[in-house]
């Protein structure tokens, strides 16, 4: 009984000095709290206490609440598209998988070449287990994919192509050799002078006129090069970030034991250059990440497309909150992994 | 070592000029540095001591004149100028220690990846030359971990671990706090007594005094005065080393 007495009179302490000080912290406090109230518990109601979570839509629409059971009815389309029902484990797997990677990351114990090798190669050989078209998996066209796997190709194909391109590009900004530094410096800020939804358009509309007839290439591949391009540009500049902190006098003590312009590059200045700049790095990925739901203009069936023609369904409409709901989980999800891996990384190499 | 090797010429500069755009640095060098010798270079600064040494492993390029080493021109092939930077070693005044790589891994990286020595034989190297430097219980720190007068040691080890022919020194104990200055000078006149061929560029007039075989004074660009340490600090030839000599002891 003490005890609580003694918590309850510092509660009360505190809150006087750091919540009620003055007349303009009490007007404050009071207002935050009244907003709180009027936003929290409404919201609490409509996603658990009033919500819906295995019914059909009718007894959803007679309640007030969210009705989850819209998702539980669509996510296996909203997950996968118009990906083969029976095909669909590989789509699991691939899913699980990079959830077993972004584990891994999390272990210092665990880095290795091995891994990186593992990360790199990865959404290679998850693009050929979902494409299949080898002796014992049947070939799923590209353009059946949808949903999450979809997004998770782009993105993860995206970052792995486009991180050492844009190293390249990065090292040929900051060459001395005129053609090379003119081109880099030409690709990029052409590139990041557009924005990323016409140079999607020009993939999908004026690429294949390029093309000799009939030569075709997927859209999904040309959607990919087209996020290739744009965010190496964006990861050049990350990069051009960190060479620029490395001091000259590294350079010129690695010359000095007679390294080459590689060996200088590869073993003294990019390795302390990408650890300075793994945050932005990070955000560039991230950003690469949510980037992927624009592919919806040309008609590629993401995640965030799938999750919209979902509410199409005419016995299940009108539930667009939580089909955004559910999407907005997922980004979440895979975002919030990709920022805790970046930081572990941080903290683990600065020691 | 017998007396013919003795003679030999390491590193030979004739005519050397150079120029920073309209600023004439260096204004005809001639420099001859036979094998086991201890050159030490003082003068203001500005008057291009460190660009003449820096010309010497090709870290700065020169407009004219001739730089051979062991033999072989200075050119402006890569493959060449990274040919003499493996022969000739360099301690900064910055250190300039990988930070990172441990102090083992500094040491090793040359003779991996430069003179393609297998791993284990590299480390058993890079220890001995840390014993040398005395400071090999520091093997397997980082760099950040180390104090200054320790970094430039390791520095020194780290140019060693590559067999250079001769090693140049650009203002080694510059950046140290004065109680570290000491260390890293014994360590150099260590070296110096092993016969290895140094040039140094330092205002440590005490250096030169003890191992010095001559001391070169610059100024303006020129060699005003070469000379043995003895005659240089006791009866320099010219009025401006007489100025310098004055100013700094």
């Amino acid at each position: 009984m003490k005890a609580f007495f003694l918590k309850w009179n510092r509660a009360v302490k505190w809150s006087r000095k750091n919540l009620f000080s003055g007349p303009l912290s009490t007007l404050i406090t009071v207002l935050l709290m009244v907003f709180l109230f009027k936003t929290f518990f409404p919201l609490f109601n409509w996603a658990i206490a009033e919500a819906h979570w295995n019914t059909t839509a009718m007894e959803c629409r007679e309640g007030g609440g969210a009705c989850w059971s819209f998702i539980g009815e669509k996510a296996r389309y909203i997950l996968f598209g118009h990906y083969p029902r029976s095909e669909q484990w590989r789509a699991v797997f691939f899913i699980l998988s990079i959830f077993l990677l972004f584990f891994l990351g999390q272990f210092r114990r665990l880095w290795s070449k091995y891994l990186i090798w593992a990360c790199a190669v990865f959404p290679f050989v998850g693009t050929l287990l979902m494409r299949g078209g080898f002796p014992g998996l049947e070939l799923v066209k590209m353009e059946d994919w949808g949903g999450l796997p979809l997004t998770l190709l782009l993105a993860f194909v995206g970052i792995v192509v486009s991180y050492p391109l844009g190293i390249l590009l990065a090292l040929g900004r900051r060459s001395s050799m005129p053609v090379i530094n003119a081109l880099s410096v030409c690709y990029i800020e052409l590139i990041r002078g557009v924005p990323l939804i016409s140079i999607l358009f020009m993939g999908s509309v004026m690429f294949p006129l390029l093309l000799p007839e009939g030569v075709t290439i997927s859209k999904v591949l040309r959607a990919q090069a087209a996020m290739i391009l744009f965010s190496s540009a964006y990861m050049a500049e990350v990069v051009r970030g960190g060479l620029q902190a490395i001091p000259r006098g590294q350079y010129e003590a690695a010359k000095a034991i007679g390294l080459g312009y590689g060996q200088t590059m590869g073993l003294v200045v990019l390795p302390q250059a990408l650890k300075i700049v793994i945050p932005p790095t990070v955000n560039t990925f991230i950003g690469l990440f949510k980037d992927t739901s624009l592919v919806f203009i040309i008609s590629l069936s993401d995640l965030l497309f799938t999750t919209k023609a979902s509410f199409k369904d005419a016995e299940w409409l009108g539930f667009s909150v939580e089909g955004y709901f559910f999407a907005a989980f997922i980004y979440f999800v895979f975002c919030y992994f990709m920022g805790r891996v970046s930081f572990r990384i941080e903290t683990e190499m600065s020691r | 070592m017998n007396q013919r090797k003795k003679t030999e010429t390491v590193v030979e500069i004739k005519g050397l000029h150079k120029w920073y755009g309209d600023f004439h640095v260096l204004r005809g060098i001639d420099l001859a540095v036979k094998l086991s010798e201890i050159i030490v270079i003082c003068g203001p600064s500005g008057s291009g001591k460190s660009s003449l040494i820096r010309c010497i492993n090709g870290l700065e390029h020169h407009d004219k004149g001739v730089i051979t080493v062991r033999g072989v021109e200075l050119s402006s092939d890569v493959k060449n100028i990274e040919k003499i930077r493996a022969d000739v070693g360099m301690v900064f005044q910055q250190f300039n220690l990988f930070p990172h790589l441990s102090v083992l891994e500094n040491l090793t990286l040359g003779p991996i990846w430069v003179k393609k020595i297998p791993k284990a034989k590299a480390e058993a190297c890079a220890l001995e030359n840390l014993k040398r430097v005395q400071i090999e219980e520091q093997a397997y720190k980082y760099p950040g971990q180390l104090s200054g007068g320790q970094q430039q040691r390791v520095a020194i080890a780290r140019s060693l671990c590559m067999n250079p022919s001769i090693l140049l020194f650009d203002e080694p104990t510059s950046a140290l706090d004065p109680e570290m200055i000491k260390e890293v000078l014994e360590v150099m006149v260590d070296l110096a007594k092993d016969g290895i061929t140094m040039v140094v560029v330092t205002h440590e007039m005490n250096f030169a005094k003890s191992v010095a075989n001559w001391v070169l004074f610059m100024d303006e660009g020129e060699i005003i005065e070469r000379n043995t340490p003895e005659q240089f600090f006791n009866s320099p030839q010219h009025e401006r080393t007489k100025l310098f000599l004055s100013q700094i002891l």
